[in-house]
């Protein structure tokens, strides 16, 4: 599973509406780093995020997988990538097992599926339908792909929210598992991670942005 | 991994319109309801109704179908399952023509099902009967890829429906056109074969075209 | 590097600001040949123009109404391919004038209909047919609104122009179909006492005055194109410093005055 120079950032810049996001984004993520995104509120970490997934095109730089543009081998990136971003991506009327193994890849059996879910605390309410559960439960159930997932890159957006304290050191430990095994993660977070080797990127708001 | 395509996207949504039965019979619903208005509106005369039947009976399920592709892609981007399926490893267009392969399975085809039913009360000669049934099956399926690009370009606004509306109807007067003349010829016994075939041919174009023209629009609304 | 310096012009065409300086220039040469030639062509059409033999002089009118119906497809075709140049080649400078065809050509639908309603009312005794190409015509302005709708929906301004081009590219690839439709819909329901088949051959004398009016009005719409641009570049550039510059020239030149 360890990839070799699995992500480089070069000068990212995204213009909206003719104005840059932020300033021009620079960094390098090895196997088995944790990279915590941080920003103040709209300083561009979501856009950040998904600019990485390729939900948006760069208005300038580049984002290299193993070396090679994103662009250009971006199916094999895609399938090496796992995303989850503020909204859980769950449908509120299915049940969460229906929900995990759609979103799961096709190789996960029936008991894989339940397995995380028990992981992440949802034991017996495979079958509730989501719009019965909580928005931490929601939460969890989205963050149960973690286990289910194959990918080496892990993009999380705000991780955290709406999660209790068990569920946190859960999710910790989910985490320092998948470094560990060679894997990277980004996230967005306030939050002290408490997992050390953790480094921290700063996004900052566009200079320009303020003047115009 | 997150290989899924055309079948999964089909029958995730065709069980999420099991899920929500009701909210999917109301184009149905629509369809009849409306269909009894205009006998109410033009008069009982039967002879009247026959003649206006395949303009009132090919109006009326453009009109459902409208109704009902505004919420086509509108749940997907709202709960984050668009942008999922947007960054995943596979060709877009995929997962696009399964969604709308569901569309037209829970709406065109019971539309296309009930139709005789309008006929019937409609006075619609029983020749028409068949052709009105192909006409309506194969136009309905052009409707589906059609709205569905108006759905995607429209999906991020709040007042979507109106729009979308305004958008879409005069992409859609090709396939009105060759449909009730499918069968306006079967009514005065031509061959309604040339229309239908022409009727075919547009839902080949859609389908090599539209999920293309979705697939673009669904980018740019997500990446704003 | 050879084939980026042949590229540069395409570049350049790309810069709103040079957009807007070069056609200033051009802008007074181009206001005073359409004015010529719209004098030239509705003095002629209208005054020096033989009559009809069936019409009279009602027939007149096509000195405008052909023109604006040649322009309002046009238009549209034009608008299509600014979106498509901006989704592509992402040039700016091509959603603006997108978005400036967009009224431009709804106007010039709305004239074609304007004006073949009134022709038509003498003609044929109504203001409205469901003739084949009136009909066109008028999916068509349906089109053009579509277009603007869609634009102005969106707050952002790249993603109004995004789903307009979109649109406008779909569209295009619908105009033939729904065109011949129309033209096939109205076979299948011609009426027998309405004929509107049009002189297929007109009278020299007719006809030259037509150009004229045909080749003005492009000219017009060049003209209305470009001003209807330059003054979107300005409400998009406000913050720029050239247009600061040039809002402060235009200023101290008219308190000198």
């Amino acid at each position: 599973m360890p990839l070799a120079n699995p992500l480089m950032v070069d000068h990212l810049l995204f213009e909206r509406d003719d104005r840059n996001v932020f300033e021009p984004i620079n960094f390098t993520v090895d196997a088995g780093d944790i990279l915590q995104i941080e920003g103040a509120n709209g300083a561009g970490k979501t856009t950040l995020m998904r600019l990485l997934t390729s939900a948006l095109q760069p208005t300038s730089g580049s984002i290299l997988y193993q070396g090679e543009d994103i662009r250009r081998c971006r199916y094999e990136y895609l399938a090496n990538i796992l995303y989850i971003g503020h909204q859980s991506g769950l449908k509120m009327t299915l049940t969460a097992e229906e929900n995990l193994s759609w979103m799961s890849p096709a190789t996960c059996s029936g008991d894989d599926i339940r397995a995380a879910l028990a992981e992440v605390g949802l034991r017996s309410y495979e079958d509730v339908p989501c719009h019965n559960l909580s928005a931490g439960q929601h939460r969890r159930v989205a963050l149960a792909r973690l286990l289910t997932s194959t990918a080496t890159i892990w993009f999380l957006d705000e991780p955290f929210t709406a999660i209790d304290k068990q569920g946190v050191a859960t999710l910790e430990a989910l985490m320092r598992n998948h470094v560990d095994a060679g894997g990277c993660l980004l996230l967005s977070t306030h939050q002290d991670l408490a997992l050390d080797g953790v480094r921290k990127y700063c996004v900052e708001p566009h200079k320009q942005r303020s003047l115009r | 991994m997150n290989n899924i395509g055309f079948l999964a996207y089909l029958r995730r949504d065709l069980l999420l319109a099991y899920r929500r039965r009701g909210e999917a019979a109301s184009p149905l619903m629509f369809f009849l309801l409306v269909s009894t208005l205009i006998p109410l509106g033009v008069g009982p005369d039967s002879a009247r109704l026959a003649e206006l039947a395949p303009g009132i009976i090919w109006v009326m399920a453009l009109l459902a179908t409208l109704l009902s592709t505004e919420g086509l892609f509108a749940a997907d981007h709202q709960d984050g399952t668009l942008e999922q399926m947007l960054i995943s490893p596979q060709l877009v267009v995929m997962p696009v023509l399964g969604k709308v392969a569901a569309h037209w399975l829970v709406t065109g085809l019971p539309l296309t099902m009930v139709s005789p039913l309008i006929g019937l009360m409609l006075s619609l000669p029983e020749i028409a009967i068949v052709p009105m049934m192909i006409s309506l099956a194969v136009g309905t399926a052009c409707l589906s890829l059609v709205g569905a690009v108006g759905a995607a370009l429209t999906v991020s606004l709040r007042k979507g429906g109106l729009l979308l509306s305004i958008v879409v109807i005069p992409l859609y007067t090709p396939v009105i056109i060759f449909g009730s003349a499918t069968v306006q010829t079967a009514i005065d016994g031509i061959n309604w074969l040339p229309p239908l075939a022409v009727l075919l041919a547009m839902l080949c174009a859609a389908i090599a075209l539209c999920p293309l023209a979705i697939a673009g629009a669904l980018r740019l609304v997500n990446s704003n | 590097m050879a084939s980026s310096k042949g590229w540069t012009w395409f570049y350049r065409l790309g810069s709103p600001r040079w957009f807007y300086e070069t056609t200033g220039r051009w802008l007074p040469w181009l206001g005073a040949v359409t004015l010529l030639l719209i004098s030239i062509g509705l003095v002629w059409g209208l005054g020096f123009a033989p009559q009809d033999a069936k019409q009279g002089n009602s027939f007149r009118i096509i000195y405008l109404h052909v023109p604006v119906s040649f322009l309002a497809l046009a238009g549209y075709y034009l608008m299509a391919i600014a979106g498509a140049i901006g989704l592509v080649w992402r040039m700016k400078l091509s959603y603006v004038v997108m978005k400036s065809a967009a009224p431009i050509g709804a106007a010039l639908t709305f004239l074609a209909l304007f004006t073949g309603a009134i022709w038509g009312k003498p003609t044929w005794g109504t203001y409205w047919v469901w003739d084949a190409r009136i009909t066109s015509m008028l999916i068509l302005l349906f089109l053009y609104l579509g277009v603007l709708a869609l634009q102005y929906a969106f707050h952002s301004q790249e993603a109004g122009s995004k789903a307009g081009a979109i649109l406008a590219l779909v569209g295009t690839i619908n105009i033939p179909i729904i065109y011949k439709s129309v033209d096939w819909w109205y076979t299948l329901h011609q009426p027998a006492t309405i004929k509107l088949t049009s002189a297929p051959s007109m009278h020299p004398d007719m006809f030259q005055p037509l150009l004229v009016m045909i080749a003005a009005l492009y000219c017009f719409y060049a003209l209305a194109l470009i001003l209807f641009t330059r003054a979107e570049i300005l409400r998009r550039e406000r913050d720029a410093t050239w247009v600061r510059d040039l809002a402060l020239q235009a200023e101290s030149s008219r308190e000198n005055e």
